[in-house]
């Protein structure tokens, strides 16, 4: 088994990355021609690796699981993208950025990663506005920026509320160009079901054709896995219905370690669960905490009048409300990073001050910004003395300009109008920091297998701050992989065409096979859905924001019994060989099932409250999240070993030669 | 609530499908259109049957996959919004609903309420793009300033989320929303411009190619799309595509 190894180039850290660009080996124009490379996944990450491997020669096989590439889950983003780019000259810089994200993440992630993903990130405003990509823009025709949770500078670019969906088109393009021009060759609607290992390297995948149900054989000289992020396995989050670990766990148990899978992120401001039914969970994106203020009433009785509808929260006057991160974090305020936000509300509501029907609610409130919008608005239109009524529509039409989409979005699911009344919000789960471990080449511990974007562990430490995810996808597909990969193939231009005809892929499709015949055969008596809402009670409860020895080892036992009752009873219906969602989903919590153990393990392990994760037995007096640098400044990397609560522990320590640990404090 | 459903269910591309009738019972008003058919498959399969496949994911109203033709209209009877982001609020206790998929000869049927709008890509395929290499070597994004109105207006234009719903509610399956939101996204950007003639050229020779109808000016489209893409955008592409042809040399 592979050893641990970084790989993080030597010399200063600001020179890092171009020394390596200018040490690693090349492959030439005419060998790429000879080299085929996997792509799973098109959102972000693979979207942009894709495009840029086939731009440069590669032949690229790229899949993805939905009808078409550009409805990855990457398409949901809302907030903004960030980049150095210092455009409103309030000091931001590539050492900044790079330090917020470092400290954002508690100080668990790689420095040289971190420098390298800030210093990449100019380029990818250029490269998106060349593509045509309409961000938001100043009346000057310049571009606009706002400030999201953690930092102090306004470096987040924008397109209104579809970040997301104007990034992943604008990659989607880069793609069709390629698809075009047959470089790359696209397959939808297809999942893949296992990794092919030859010789120690990575040489193929097993994929299921979604559409007809048949098990197909892909070969190539390199796999880059871009599957996003397993945030589902608490089956409520924000993430797609079809988000999945599938691919990435699918290479953990072919000898690519796990890393940090307990660093999740719960996000403070999201739609509250309103009933069983629940299928997911709404984001209403950070952006908004820039103008929103979040609060709850002061006095128990408020709260629960607010609770039983007989008090309006826009009855409650000033004094009679809480602004509780204003409070207790008057540096930073409502743009604390998102771990700190979403335990202050967990907090506020634990104490018995929710707002909604469950108590599990905060209130995030506009109308201070709507009326400072709208007194702007009057002085620049020259009104003198203008109506409190007046005042308020001029401000709602620059709040609308701003959230128009997220605020209809609010509308179309509470059936409550944001303009006039509060946001009720909650935290819900997000984004998984942890992921696939790699190396400074984004390697896995398998040759020739890659990770990028959610789907790996490298730049967010224990907390990913707000508009960084979209900017890490992008580097690693447009500006760190097409590179990297280089160093590796090669040493595969004499290779040729890789058969599929092998007993390696034989033994691959088996193994599918009789994973789907032991479903369709099953006769179970309980569906899919059963147990994945059950296995995300289990993770939300025991393994959610707050966690303790207890409860973790508890959990631990409930998701191995699970487990074994899954396998045993459940139900799939229909027949394999066509369109089965039924089936796609069982394949999917089978693995969750597996994964929710190892980050219950994981979380165990950790002693430490770090970012996202809190251990209840590791916090200050004031509740605050208590580190410990001296036992756990490492990387926890686990190893497949055939059963995930007994995983083999490998430790990757974090060397940090450019900032001091210090206390995360956003007082 | 109480309803009675009327779903189209077909089991293959090559099967003839026939509207079946499914009573629901404990719906409530909370419910998205989604998850109250999540209701009813979850019963389906535990009785035993086969649930109805529908396309879905983000359930938020971005990715553009689910696709239902809901009595009558495409995406339901809500305004600006997906099938997903529909509400069981807007029907009535004891309603009967009738569900379908998107109907076009460019959208063939895959499996009950599932249909195959690969035709789209093909038509992006064809021109939807800038041709400009991700290599990191692109000039300042601040390079050339944009004025914010052509910037919001081609903003808006690529907002469509590809649905197709356009299409489906267009009595001549036209496919002329979808492609001249791209188009017009593209030709308010400088960035865009210099290819403009060839990209409207192409990807409209494509969309004909894939057997969607003409436009005859009806708007069914635009009532219909979920993200209010103006009808305005097939203005600018009819513009584009007689200046295109008008002056093309090859
Ligand atoms: C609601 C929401 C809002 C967000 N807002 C922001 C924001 O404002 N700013 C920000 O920086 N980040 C944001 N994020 C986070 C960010 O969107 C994601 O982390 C990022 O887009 C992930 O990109 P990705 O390319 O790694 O994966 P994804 O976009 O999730 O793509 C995964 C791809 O893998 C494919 N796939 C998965 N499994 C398989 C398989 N087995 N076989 C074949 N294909 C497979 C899928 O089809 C898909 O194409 C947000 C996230 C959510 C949920
Ligand atoms: S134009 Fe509107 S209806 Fe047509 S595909 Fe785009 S979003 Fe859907
Ligand atoms: S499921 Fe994504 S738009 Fe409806």
């Amino acid at each position: 088994m592979s050893q641990l190894n970084s790989k993080i180039p030597e010399g200063p850290l600001d020179k890092k990355w171009t020394n390596h660009k200018n040490n690693i080996n090349l492959v030439n124009p005419a060998n790429k021609r000879l080299i085929d490379v996997i792509v799973i996944g098109t959102g972000l990450a693979g979207g942009s690796a894709a495009a840029s491997l086939a731009e440069m020669g590669y032949n690229v096989k790229a899949f993805c699981f939905q009808d078409s590439p550009r409805r990855a889950h990457s398409i949901a983003a809302q907030g903004g993208i960030n980049a150095a780019k210092n455009y409103q000259n309030d000091g931001d810089s590539t050492y900044r950025l790079f330090y917020d994200t470092i400290k954002g993440g508690d100080y668990r992630s790689r420095e040289a990663n971190v420098y390298r993903l800030a210093e990449v990130s100019a380029n990818i405003i250029d490269q998106c506005v060349a593509q045509g990509v309409p961000f938001a823009r100043e009346y000057g025709g310049l571009l606009d920026n706002r400030s999201f949770g953690g930092v102090q500078v306004s470096r987040t670019f924008y397109a209104k509320g579809q970040t997301g969906q104007q990034l992943l088109l604008g990659a989607y393009s880069a793609m069709s160009r390629q698809i075009g021009k047959g470089k790359i060759k696209m397959y939808n609607r297809h999942e893949m079901q296992e990794l092919v290992v030859v010789d120690g390297k990575a040489r193929g995948i097993i994929a299921r054709d979604l559409v007809t149900g048949e098990l197909e054989r892909h070969s190539a000289h390199a796999v880059v896995i871009a599957s996003g992020g397993y945030g589902n396995v608490f089956f409520l989050s924000t993430n797609a219905m079809g988000s999945n670990v599938t691919a990435a766990w699918k290479i953990h148990r072919k000898g690519a370690y796990f890393a940090n899978p307990c660093f999740t992120q719960i996000h403070p401001t999201c739609i509250p669960v309103s009933g069983d039914h629940q299928s997911k969970l709404t984001l209403m994106s950070e952006s908004l905490r820039n103008d929103g203020r979040i609060w709850v009433p002061k006095k128990q009785e408020d709260a629960e009048a607010v609770r039983a509808g007989t008090l309006k929260p826009t009855q409650i006057s000033e004094e009679d409300r809480d602004y509780y991160l204003e409070r207790r974090y008057p540096a930073f305020g409502n743009l604390v990073p998102r771990d700190v936000a979403s335990r202050a509300a967990k907090e506020r509501c634990d104490a018995g001050f929710g707002v909604n029907k469950t108590g599990e609610a905060v209130f995030l409130d506009f109308s201070s910004a709507i009326e400072r919008y709208g007194r702007e608005k009057a002085n620049v239109e020259g009104i003198e003395n203008p109506s409190k009524d007046k005042v308020m529509a001029l401000g709602k039409a620059v709040v609308e300009a701003k959230y128009g989409n997220l605020f209809q979005m609010y509308e179309k699911i509470v059936d409550d109008n944001p303009y006039e009344t509060p946001m009720m919000i909650y935290p819900a789960v997000h984004y998984t920091m942890g992921g696939v471990w790699v190396d400074y080449n984004l390697m896995t511990t398998i040759q020739g297998c890659y990770a990028i974007g959610e789907a790996n562990f490298s730049d967010h430490g224990a907390n990913r701050l707000g508009a960084s995810a979209l900017m890490q996808g992008l580097a690693d597909g447009y500006f760190v992989l097409p590179y990297t990969i280089g160093d590796y193939l090669a040493d595969d231009i004499r290779t040729g065409a890789i058969s599929t005809d092998s007993p390696e892929f034989d033994e691959a499709e088996k193994l599918v096979k009789d994973r789907i015949d032991h479903f369709m055969n099953n006769n179970g008596s309980k569906t899919v859905d059963h147990f994945h809402k059950r296995l995300g009670k289990i993770m939300w409860n025991q393994v959610g924001m707050a966690r303790n020895e207890q409860g973790l080892k508890q959990a631990i036992e409930e998701i191995r019994t699970l487990r074994d009752e899954f396998w045993k009873d459940v139900r799939v219906p229909g027949s394999p060989d066509g369109l089965n969602p039924e089936l796609e989903k069982a394949g999917r919590v089978a693995d969750f099932l597996e994964l929710g153990e190892l980050m219950a393990l994981d979380a165990l392990e950790r002693s430490e409250s770090c970012g996202g994760h809190f251990r209840e037995e590791a916090q200050t007096e004031e509740g605050e999240a208590l580190r410990n640098d001296e036992d756990f400044t490492f990387v926890s990397a686990w190893e497949y070993t055939g059963d995930p609560g007994k995983a083999n522990l490998h430790k990757e320590d974090l060397v940090f030669d450019n900032v001091e640990l210090k206390t995360r404090s956003y007082k | 609530m109480k309803l009675t459903l009327k779903i189209w269910r077909q089991a293959d591309p090559q099967a003839k499908g026939e509207t079946v009738t499914y009573p629901v019972n404990d719906i409530s008003p909370d419910m998205s259109f989604l998850e109250m058919m999540d209701v009813l498959n979850e019963e389906l399969v535990n009785k035993g049957e086969e649930p109805v496949a529908f396309d879905h994911d983000c359930r938020e109203g971005i990715c553009g996959m689910c696709s239902m033709y809901i009595n009558g209209e495409a995406h339901g009877p809500d305004r600006g919004i997906t099938t997903c982001q529909l509400h069981m609020r807007k029907f009535k206790d004891g309603d009967t609903i009738y569900i379908e998929p998107w109907r076009a000869k460019a959208f063939p049927v895959i499996k009950d309420l599932v249909v195959d709008r690969n035709s789209f890509d093909r038509i992006m395929e064809a021109g939807g793009f800038v041709s400009v290499n991700t290599s990191g070597n692109t000039q300042d994004a601040n390079a050339i300033p944009i004025p914010k109105e052509d910037a919001d207006e081609a903003f808006d234009a690529a907002t469509c989320i590809g649905c197709g719903a356009c299409v489906a509610s267009c009595k001549n399956s036209s496919a002329m929303l979808f492609v001249s939101a791209k188009v017009s996204q593209l030709a308010l950007l400088p960035q865009g411009k210099v290819e403009a003639k060839r990209r409207v050229l192409n990807m409209v020779e494509q969309m004909d190619k894939e057997g969607f109808g003409n436009c005859t000016n009806t708007g069914a489209c635009e009532v219909e799309c979920p993200k209010g893409i103006s009808l305005s955008n097939i203005a600018r592409m009819n513009r584009e595509y007689l200046s295109a042809s008008l002056t093309a040399k090859d």
